[in-house]
């Protein structure tokens, strides 16, 4: 059992400790330069005007929502079946932030909706699976919290987080599968995409420091969690009260 | 190359001004809070150390 001496709490709440001020480092230095190019390179839309700049939270916040679901529903099936403590401990970290960065593409969609389509929300199928995964997110908390056991709580957050994981391909294909009135994919694996370089440049700009920043608080959250579990474990009273080793 | 021409300008935003300001003022404040909720659950966490 190796493998698992690498995913004991300890080592990861001192590995993650020394991580953090990079991450933050990381996630300022590129949403300044995001920001920078989305507002002072990126030219005026054709069509748009200058309401499109929403895109470069928009779109990262939406990506970041799918992703962190994926991951969440990943690490507490690893919790699971592996009955390995620091993955569910990830997996209940990652949850407030998918439920944050859903609520954030949420709004900022309705903020861009209103000027593009003159509606603030309709109910269509990219926004309403979007919805669905604000819910699945709220649900998979009330769940977890509910719950006085942790791994008891594990367990029945793991298969909450894993039968909704179906909605993740839902929303991404949605514009796809249905009429939609949301824009099609500004951005795809395949295929140049359809936007200008500074445009596009500013957006993944500003994917990167979302990434940075949510590594950052789940970590930041991840090891509170460690902390509340292993509260009685030596290493844990070992730890000076700025939860530095000693 | 540069789109705008006084800080006026800017903060109009062709006229979307209330449109994107108040999309990035709410993305930045829940990151905050989310920031600061995490920072404070550590702290805690510590505190009750028994």
């Amino acid at each position: 059992m190796k493998l698992f001496t690498f995913a004991a709490p300890s080592r990861f709440y001192r590995l993650s400790g020394r991580l953090l001020p990079w991450l933050w480092i990381a996630a300022a230095v590129l949403a300044y330069a995001g920001l920078y190019i989305g507002f002072f390179v990126a030219p005026t839309d054709a069509q748009q005007g200058e309401a499109y700049r929403i895109i470069f939270i928009h779109v990262p916040a939406a990506w970041m929502s799918m992703v962190i679901y994926l991951a969440m529903a990943g690490w507490a099936a690893v919790g699971w079946v592996l009955n390995a403590r620091m993955a569910s401990m990830l997996a209940r970290a990652l949850a407030p932030s998918g439920l944050v960065f859903t609520l954030i593409a949420l709004w900022t969609g309705a903020a861009w909706g209103k000027p593009a389509w003159g509606t603030w929300w309709v109910w269509d199928a990219r926004l309403t699976s979007e919805l669905i995964l604000l819910f699945l997110y709220l649900g998979y908390l009330a769940l977890t919290e509910a719950i006085d056991d942790p791994r008891r709580a594990d367990r029945a957050g793991a298969l909450v987080a894993i039968v909704g994981a179906i909605n993740v391909p839902v929303i991404y294909f949605s514009v796809r599968w249905w009429n939609t009135l949301h824009q099609g994919a500004s951005v795809s694996l395949t295929g140049a995409p359809t936007m200008a370089s500074a445009m596009l440049l500013a957006m993944l700009l500003m994917t990167f420091a979302f990434w940075a920043y949510a590594f950052a608080v789940v970590f930041m959250r991840a090891r509170a969690i460690v902390l509340e579990r292993e509260r009685d474990a030596a290493w844990v009273q070992g730890l000076t009260t700025m939860g530095h080793a000693a | 190359m540069m789109t705008w021409h006084s800080a006026h300008e800017f903060f109009a935003m062709g006229g979307y001004g209330a449109y994107v300001w108040s999309a990035y003022a709410v993305t930045a404040a829940l990151l905050g809070i989310e920031a600061w909720l995490a920072r404070r659950r550590r702290r805690r966490a510590l505190e009750r150390r028994p």
